[in-house]
């Protein structure tokens, strides 16, 4: 028992992560309808980032943990959401219009020109992060097995939760969150009512881009060790979870996040550690053979 | 206020206009009246820049508009109610409002929304119903209502009585000719619904095949003889 509610904290942490990378999959599936296959990078760069600032203040003598952290998510978001930016504009726009594969290879490009650009301005070789955020609580101490709920996980999960539900507040009640639906739904519409389109579809690629960078940070803290190419695995992971919750759902990101964190969790603590990826991508075929708008999503019928 | 010269648009390779002359004066009511496919609708999209006219030139008062971003256009003060009507299925009827709500003056939005819950008063009671759900008299008073939120001083309205029953259409002409009135919003209006439409305009343009054939005033036009066996008997 307490090794499964271990389980449960260390799925709901990892799921966490997933479900902040998901978000960025699914917002960009919503508005432009095709994956933006950078976007495991643009998380993979956001952990980078993150490592830079936090050796930086470091070296500044900036020691106050909380102070380092602000800095690091703040600054991390900024250069992170240029990246999203950069992409979108150099992958996306030039090609809209064009026929329905173009971008996503040409996304793929950056993919690749992402992770070659980090590997050869960083190193190959992994980066390691001294734990920043130690210590937590520790229950049932004393009989043979502990459960330990650390800061940084408490961090993570209560991080998470806020940015999501700030997150799905700003797509239902502002401005910018209706502008985005609207053009999710008929973007010449949107145009017709004076809606900035091209403005639009880039602000939602820096927000996926700005979730992905507190995602990456949190990656780099929780593990203590990135590389260039941990956006590969933590971006398929995520856009599993963005397919099982249904692709263009917000609410289904963020519980197809959770979902693929614990199966994965639980797969490693019961069965074996070295096919989790494989429990993971098995839960993507299964959704797409019998769900394959997802949990959450709704099958394409519109009354006209 | 609104002049077309020479307008010609290319869908691909095909072209739909084929060089459209059309003046619209402030406070008109102007309809373009003509067969599915002559270029209708095109005319419409044309002006708002979707797709973009490949020659010729659109000017609407004092701005040359063709070559003019979409959003800037309607951002001048010209609206337009679709071709489909286009409302957002998956908002409420008080979020497609308020897209169509001026960007500019946030301030009037309480103001203009209880002007046009009052010339379509069903679109009060629907207020939190999702767009596709509503009827299709509905879903057409809600894409005029949308156009009429940005407070347009040209309105672009695309076959607002497609489909509808003659009591909903009649509804939705007076309230045209209302707004024209007492807003003082000049309206550009494209129809089949030929006799419907030249009754209620000043002038009407008649389109066949991606050309202008036809112009003049419409009880005019009404009374031609081409016009009545084309558009009007039998129809």
């Amino acid at each position: 028992m307490e090794y499964f509610i271990q389980q449960l904290i260390n799925g709901v942490t990892l799921g966490s992560i997933y479900g902040l990378i998901a978000i960025g999959y699914t917002m960009v599936y919503g508005i432009i309808g095709m994956i933006n296959f950078a976007h495991g990078d643009i998380f993979m760069v956001g952990a980078f980032v993150s490592l830079i600032i936090f050796v930086a203040l470091g070296l500044a003598g900036v020691t106050f943990v909380p102070l380092a952290f602000a800095i690091v998510l703040i600054v991390a978001i900024v250069i992170t959401s240029v990246y999203g930016w950069t992409v979108e504009r150099l992958a996306y726009r030039p090609l809209r219009g064009s026929f329905r594969l173009a971008p996503l290879i040409s996304a793929i490009g950056m993919s690749i020109f992402l992770q070659n650009f980090v590997q050869l301005a960083q190193g190959a070789r992994v980066k390691p992060m001294p734990p920043m955020i130690t210590g937590g609580f520790t229950f049932l101490e004393g009989s043979d097995f502990s459960i330990t709920l650390s800061w940084m996980q408490i961090i993570i999960v209560s991080l998470t939760v806020v940015l999501m539900a700030g997150f799905a507040l700003l797509i239902a009640r502002t401005p910018l969150g209706r502008a985005q639906r609207a053009c999710e739904q008929d973007r010449t519409m949107a145009a017709l009512l004076g809606v900035n389109v091209d403005r639009t579809i880039s602000l939602t690629f820096v927000m996926g881009a700005a979730l992905a960078a507190v995602a990456g940070m949190m990656f780099l803290l929780y593990y203590g060790v990135i590389d260039f190419y941990i956006g590969f695995l933590a971006g398929i992971k995520a856009f599993t979870a963005a397919v099982l919750g249904g692709i263009g759902s917000l609410p289904g990101a963020m519980l197809g996040g959770l979902l693929i964190g614990l199966i994965e969790t639980f797969w490693s603590a019961y069965f074996t550690i070295e096919y989790k990826d494989v429990a993971a991508f098995s839960i993507l075929v299964l959704a797409l053979i019998f769900r394959p708008y997802g949990l959450l999503g709704k099958p394409e019928i519109e009354k006209v | 206020m609104l002049t077309l010269e020479g307008v010609q648009t290319y869908y691909g390779n095909i072209e739909a206009l084929k060089g459209i002359d059309l003046e619209v004066q402030q406070g008109e009511i102007v309809t373009i009246i003509g067969a599915n496919g002559a270029g209708k609708s095109t005319t419409l999209m044309t002006i708002c820049g979707l797709p973009r006219a490949a020659e010729g030139r659109i000017r609407f008062e004092q701005y040359d508009i063709t070559r003019m971003p979409t959003h800037e256009i309607v951002q001048l003060g010209i609206a337009q109610s679709p071709e489909g009507r286009r409302i957002f299925p998956r908002m409420t009827v008080l979020e497609n409002l308020q897209m169509g709500a001026s960007k500019s003056n946030p301030d009037f939005f309480e103001q203009d929304l209880a002007h046009v819950q009052e010339l379509f008063p069903i679109l009060k009671k629907r207020e939190n119903q999702r767009g596709g759900t509503l009827s299709g008299g509905e879903q057409q008073m809600l894409a005029i209502a949308r156009a009429l939120m940005s407070r347009p001083r040209l309105l672009l309205l695309d076959e607002p009585s497609l489909g509808l029953a003659p009591l909903v259409v009649r509804q939705i002409f007076e309230v045209i000719e209302q707004i024209n009135r007492e807003d003082d919003v000049t309206v550009l209006l494209v129809e089949q619904n030929a006799f419907h439409a030249l009754k209620l305009a000043h002038r009407g343009y008649v389109m066949v095949n991606g050309r202008i054939t036809l112009s003049g005033a419409g009880d005019e036009l009404l009374d031609m003889p081409e016009v009545r066996a084309a558009y009007l008997e039998g129809g």
